[in-house]
């Protein structure tokens, strides 16, 4: 919250915001997906909802790490830490995320499990060293942005020659993310979902760049606009994007200039091209298994790769029946359509990942989007 | 050891009831048509030291605050510690010094109190709960569940102070320099306040949980919703700044020297400007109003002109990752 800026910033929404509602027209509807998790939270922190004409509605995409991560994924780092007795670091957001047989990474603790939550992979990396005799196992998850500095840190466990380090590495990339929404049957079928275009990704452009965008203007023919995750570079973005909708252009355009090139971080990518390679298919949550669209750790560095280490296998897990959280994040439903959602599922109980990080669809619903709901038990 | 710890409190609490030794402190009645009335909170804190306060002055002002809120003059305070074996002397007698120089501010003695000391491992540090007892003059009814459609709510204060400052302090963040807590005694500002609009209806301080979650325990209590503007909301620049670094929001942060007030609509601005004229309601400010509403929502309209809830806060605030 800039309480600071707050006059300005609202007035120049107010001034965008107006600028949408002239130039939106009334006879068609136009249907935006915001990628990312932070623009999912900027959205529904300062209600943006209510700033736009009824025919401009934004879908919530699939860009929050914690919900694509399939619950096979959160299966094995919990099976690491029970039944390997490693010592297993994770971001917050991960620990409560339900997995298989009622666990939850939290629960798995209470068991026994020694799993600790870690702000930075750095920290991860500095617990190996400090207590050699402990095998330490970083849970890397994440999109581009949280990528690189993974990618330092199993260089730095190779400078060191670390023995008793290693990463269990479920990184996955945007653009096969975006591709797959665009091939989902429902976006194909008549009176499905059609996406009149998409908010591109801040931080994960920074490093990315715009450029790996193109083809989902060429190809789809759908307009993208990279934004920042303030709620004025949202409000701008969207505005740009019924600008290209009206015009019947399909172009990448970039709100987000201040921080995002064409070509992106090109030291990040190199990095990571150096101690990543494409895994063959990954399983998202939500999306299914889809070619090319996650990280493994090059061979080059498989002394570090706990998957290696260990002999992982990956067995997949289907989610709780009556989750929706697959069509939710494929932009088909909305939370409202779950008939879990608020009752049985709720931030304290989540049932399925939309609920767990504050940049789920659900839970950005759930923790600020009731306003607007009918009145009901919810 | 036991010994050494009885002469520190003996110095530091000095006062008629105790020095009598007993097992009890023997008080007044209170005036006639007065009631009374008891409140107690147990404290634990870390870090024990913190910028703008200690756990000592926090567990003296902590149950004043509670007393007071239910519109009592608080009288006396109790107070029992659980020390852990090994907890430093010296940093026992600061915390000590602390709450003896916070009561004796207040004007609200310790007269009764019990120390236990627990195995190494058994305890973290030390914990002290207070209880505090304090006289209700007749009259006076304040409850959450006063709350009526069109009553104006006010907040004494900037929010957030306290949690942030132990937050920057916890997590070792370079921006905890400014940031101090707002612990403090309330009660002065809570006579202020009656004595301004005698009619007040709800009186809270927003302490865990922060405005939102007091906020929604009033509206569930009076069965209303509630409005708030979130321009009108008091927020420290350093508080906002650490806020949107670790991704928290100021409405769900702890505060221990602020309260929150509900008053009928007409009554709110004479209510600001007696808040306003005392040194800890210097930056008071009507920031919302109760409405009707069955499913008892606390929602805001925010700075960029929409509207979202105030839940409560489903779990501990952990800082996004990307
Ligand atoms: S409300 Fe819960 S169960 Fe339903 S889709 Fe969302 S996360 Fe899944």
């Amino acid at each position: 919250m800039k309480y600071v800026d707050a006059f300005r910033d609202g007035e120049l929404a107010r001034g965008i915001a107006a600028a949408i509602a002239r130039e939106a027209s009334p006879a068609r509807r136009y249907a935006f997906m915001e990628f990312c998790g932070g623009h999912t939270h900027a959205i529904s922190r300062y209600g943006l909802a209510d700033l736009l004409p009824p025919q401009v509605r934004m879908i919530h995409g699939p860009g929050c790490p914690v919900c694509v991560l399939p619950i096979g994924r959160i299966d094995q780092a919990i099976r690491l830490a029970l039944d390997e007795g490693v010592t297993l670091c994770t971001y917050a957001d991960t620990l409560r995320v339900p997995a298989s047989a009622g666990l939850t990474m939290l629960r798995a603790r209470a068991q026994g499990a020694d799993i600790r939550m870690v702000y930075s992979a750095a920290e991860a990396l500095a617990l190996a060293r400090r207590e050699p005799g402990r095998q330490v196992v970083f849970f890397a998850i994440g999109f581009e942005t949280t990528t690189p500095p993974t990618a330092l840190l199993i260089r730095q466990a190779a400078a060191l020659g670390l023995a008793n380090f290693s990463v269990l590495c479920c990184h996955v990339l945007t653009p096969p993310a975006i591709a797959a929404i665009l091939d989902a049957p429902e976006a194909r079928a008549p009176g499905g979902v059609a996406l009149d275009g998409f908010i591109g990704p801040a931080h994960v452009s920074t490093v990315i760049g715009s450029r790996p965008y193109a083809r989902f203007a060429a190809e789809y023919r759908k307009p993208v606009v990279i934004a920042g995750f303030e709620p004025l570079d949202v409000m701008q973005a969207i505005l740009m994007l019924v600008r290209q909708v009206n015009d019947g252009r399909a172009e990448v355009e970039n709100e987000f200039t201040r921080a995002v090139t064409d070509d992106g971080n090109l030291k990040a990518q190199a990095l990571m091209a150096d101690v990543f390679a494409l895994r063959e298919s990954f399983e998202w949550r939500g999306l299914g298994v889809l070619p090319r669209s996650a990280l493994r750790i090059h061979e080059r560095y498989a002394a570090f790769d706990a998957e290696a280490r260990f002999g992982l296998v990956y067995v997949p897990v289907a989610d709780h029946k009556a989750c929706e959280c697959g069509p939710i994040l494929r932009g088909v439903k909305a939370p409202l359509d779950c008939k879990l959602f608020g009752t049985v599922c709720t931030p304290d109980t989540p049932m399925g990942a939309c609920m767990v990080s504050s940049e789920g669809a659900c839970a950005a619903h759930y923790t600020y989007g009731r306003v607007r709901d009918p009145a009901g038990p919810h | 050891m036991l010994q050494l710890i009885s002469e520190v409190f003996g110095r530091a609490f000095d006062n008629e009831w105790l020095r009598r030794g007993d097992d009890g402190a023997v008080l007044p009645a209170p005036a006639a048509g007065e009631r009374l009335v008891i409140a107690t909170d147990a404290h634990v804190v870390s870090p024990l030291f913190f910028p703008g306060g200690d756990i000592g002055c926090l567990a003296v002002h902590g149950t004043i605050n509670d007393v007071a809120m239910m519109g009592a003059r608080p009288l006396y305070l109790a107070a029992s510690f659980i020390l852990e074996e090994g907890f430093p002397l010296a940093e026992l007698a600061r915390i000590v010094a602390s709450m003896a120089a916070a009561a004796k501010e207040a004007g609200v003695p310790v007269v009764t109190g019990d120390t236990k000391v627990v195995e190494k491992g058994k305890g973290d540090g030390i914990f002290i709960t207070t209880t505090g007892v304090g006289a209700l003059p007749a009259g006076r009814e304040l409850s959450g569940a006063n709350a009526r459609p069109g009553d104006a709510v006010i907040v004494s204060g900037t929010l957030g102070d306290h949690g942030m400052a132990i937050m920057a302090r916890r997590e070792g963040l370079a921006f905890e320099s400014g940031i101090r807590s707002d612990t403090a005694a309330l009660h002065g500002l809570v006579e202020s306040a009656l004595a301004a609009v005698p009619g007040l209806r709800v009186l809270r301080d927003p302490t865990r949980g922060g405005l939102a979650a007091t906020l929604n325990e009033i509206a569930r209590q009076s069965g209303v919703g509630i409005v708030l503007d979130e321009m009108a909301l008091p927020v420290n620049p350093q508080v906002a700044a650490a806020c949107e670094f670790l991704g928290l929001d100021p409405l769900h942060i702890a505060n221990e020297g602020k309260l929150i007030a509900i008053c009928a609509a007409d009554e709110a601005d004479a209510l600001v400007a007696a808040l306003r004229a005392h040194p800890l309601g210097a930056r008071a400010a009507r920031v919302g109003e109760v409405c009707a509403d069955e499913r008892c929502f606390v929602q805001m309209k925010t700075a960029l002109g929409g509207r979202r809830m105030v839940d409560w806060l489903a779990s501990e605030q952990l800082p996004r990752i990307c």
